[in-house]
């Protein structure tokens, strides 16, 4: 018997992947059953797209990977699903490799989209650091795919099913102590329609006041490249584009004294516009731009202020 | 107590051209990881603290023997090395079992150390895979470890909170790259690697099973295609016009 099961501990991506499911349940034929873990809300929003299966055991912490990797295990015979739908946030992707290998799955992390052919599932992902994107299939009979989140939207309300289901967990070596939100920054620049993205070659803090003038003149977000954010502290990890920071496609991305390296680009290359203002005329970045424009970003900055305000 | 830290040997990234969409790899170097190196680096300060012995293992071609000097400079007391000319580009799953099968034939292991993902590939998959065969306990995006009375306290960075979390010894642990400043090793400690002490096996001397057949297949691994219009701007005033014009502000 073969079906598909999706789990997040986030909601929000859950949903998401009731929109996948749906997919792959079109082309294969194939039952979609979504499993909540001690979340009786997210159970709730489940239930209104999906057959929903819910666990309540105390004994699985949310933050123990092999818990919720042996209660999904454990699911996915119950239920006779072999195809699994997680999401690619931390603790999905860490998650998916635990579950494939107690499944004897092939895995795909960081799937940002899959096309479904005959029960074949075809995914692309970043690959090389992002230089190159990968097209992949798992040739295995029970196949393990964490989809990245917002790759998709969420599935609309179109009625479910709420069950209990039971698993057995050993207990864990393992104790989470406390969990602490982020604080300060709650900016969420995927979500943002422009970006004023900040590189090395903005050499001065002062002039972080006009860009952040800048962005709020165009009613959009100030970002930055990884080093601007980890090695010269100027903006929390929430702003950061790029492999290791968020995938961006905002409608215009004004990119100041970025140079181009592809662990950047990889998180900007879908916005639908690009400029880039860069000092340094073989920047690889004014390849990948609409609008280049070679000059001193110093002079750039208030200038364009001037001239949006 | 023995500490592992599992590294992987990749092509240096920042010299892979791209050719007709293609990445070229010939005559790229091979390198370590470089949220390998933040794990290796982890485990030095954990070993220093604990008076511990830290084992880098690692899988893959012939290169690895001199690849993985690097790792020895930076201050890992022994090597223990996967080694066979088939391992080139290895696979998730191959290389988990590979490592794996390798640290169950290093005494007393109480923490396996690993990035958050490889250089390459960043799937993110091994270490999980490595403590879901070897059934133990595991951390993922560890930002900060204390050893303490055989047990661990962790902190993991995730995207929307941190979470502090204590587990017993063995653990797997992976970090991500802001749990420290990689050092660079001296000019000694570059001449000493040489001479720490490296195991060198076949996969067939581990005891482990490893798949036959690729799990995964690669259908195409291209370059993306960018069709950017490239207009050359002069002014300020030029730009914010052409952006105007095409309603992308001023709304």
């Amino acid at each position: 018997m073969a079906g598909i099961m999706i789990y997040s501990d986030k909601t929000a991506y859950a949903l998401q992947l009731v929109t996948v499911a749906q997919m792959i349940a079109k082309d294969a034929g194939l039952a979609i059953k979504a499993i909540s873990i001690n979340d009786a809300e997210q159970a709730g929003e489940l239930s209104k797209r999906a057959d929903t299966y819910k666990i309540d055991n105390a004994a699985i912490q949310v933050g123990d990977t092999a818990a919720v990797a042996a209660a999904l295990k454990q699911t996915a015979a119950q239920l006779g699903a072999n195809i699994v739908l997680l999401s690619s946030n931390r603790r999905g992707k860490e998650l998916s490799g635990r579950l494939a290998q107690s499944l004897g799955a092939g895995c795909l992390t960081d799937v940002n989209s899959i096309s479904s052919n005959a029960g074949k599932i075809e995914c692309s992902r970043n690959a090389l650091g992002g230089a190159t994107v990968a097209v992949q299939q798992i040739e295995t009979e029970n196949q393990v795919i964490a989809i990245m989140p917002k790759a998709y939207e969420a599935a609309p309300e179109a009625g479910g099913s709420l069950n209990d289901l039971a698993v057995d967990v050993k207990a864990s070596p393992l104790k989470v102590l406390s969990v602490n939100p982020k604080g300060g920054d709650s900016v969420d620049i995927e979500a943002a329609d422009i970006l004023v993205a900040v590189g090395q070659g903005v050499e001065n803090k002062d002039d972080l006041a006009t860009v952040e003038a800048i962005a709020k003149a165009l009613g959009g977000e100030v970002a930055c490249s990884k080093p601007v954010a980890t090695d010269k502290k100027w903006f929390s990890e929430e702003r950061i584009i790029g492999l290791s920071g968020k995938k961006c496609k905002p409608s215009l991305a004004i990119l100041l004294g970025i140079s181009g390296q592809v662990q950047f680009t990889v998180g900007i290359r879908d916005a639908k516009t690009i400029v880039a203002v860069n000092n340094d005329e073989n920047a690889d970045i004014l390849k990948m731009a609409d609008y280049v424009m070679v000059a001193d970003v110093e002079e750039v900055m208030p200038a364009l202020l001037k001239a949006l305000s | 107590m023995n500490i592992v830290v599992a590294m992987k040997q990749i092509p240096d990234l920042q010299q892979v051209r791209i050719r007709n969409r293609q990445p070229v790899f010939e005559d790229v170097p091979l390198t370590l990881g470089n949220i390998d190196k933040n794990a290796l680096e982890a485990g030095v300060t954990l070993k220093e603290a604990a008076d511990a012995k830290l084992f880098v293992v690692s899988a893959g071609n012939e290169e690895l023997e001199d690849t993985v000097k690097e790792a020895l400079a930076a201050g890992a007391d022994e090597a223990f090395l996967v080694i066979d000319d088939a391992l080139d580009h290895i696979s998730s799953d191959v290389s988990a079992a590979l490592i794996a099968g390798a640290v169950k034939k290093i005494d007393a292991v109480g923490i396996i150390l690993f990035g958050e993902g490889s250089g390459d590939n960043y799937s993110g998959q091994v270490a999980s895979r490595v403590a879901e065969i070897l059934d133990l306990p595991q951390i993922g995006y560890a930002k900060a470890i204390e050893l303490a009375d055989n047990k661990v306290k962790v902190v993991r960075s995730l995207e929307d909170c941190e979470e502090v979390v204590e587990s017993e010894l063995p653990v797997v642990i992976s970090v991500v790259s802001d749990i420290n400043e990689v050092r660079i090793p001296s000019v000694t400690q570059i001449l000493k690697a040489g001479k720490k002490p490296k195991e060198v096996v076949e996969p067939d001397d581990l005891d482990i099973a490893i798949n036959a057949k690729p799990i995964v297949a690669t259908l195409s691994n291209l370059a993306p295609e960018s069709a950017r219009k490239g207009i050359a701007v002069k002014s300020v005033d030029e730009l914010v016009k052409a952006l105007t014009t095409e309603g992308l502000i001023g709304r």
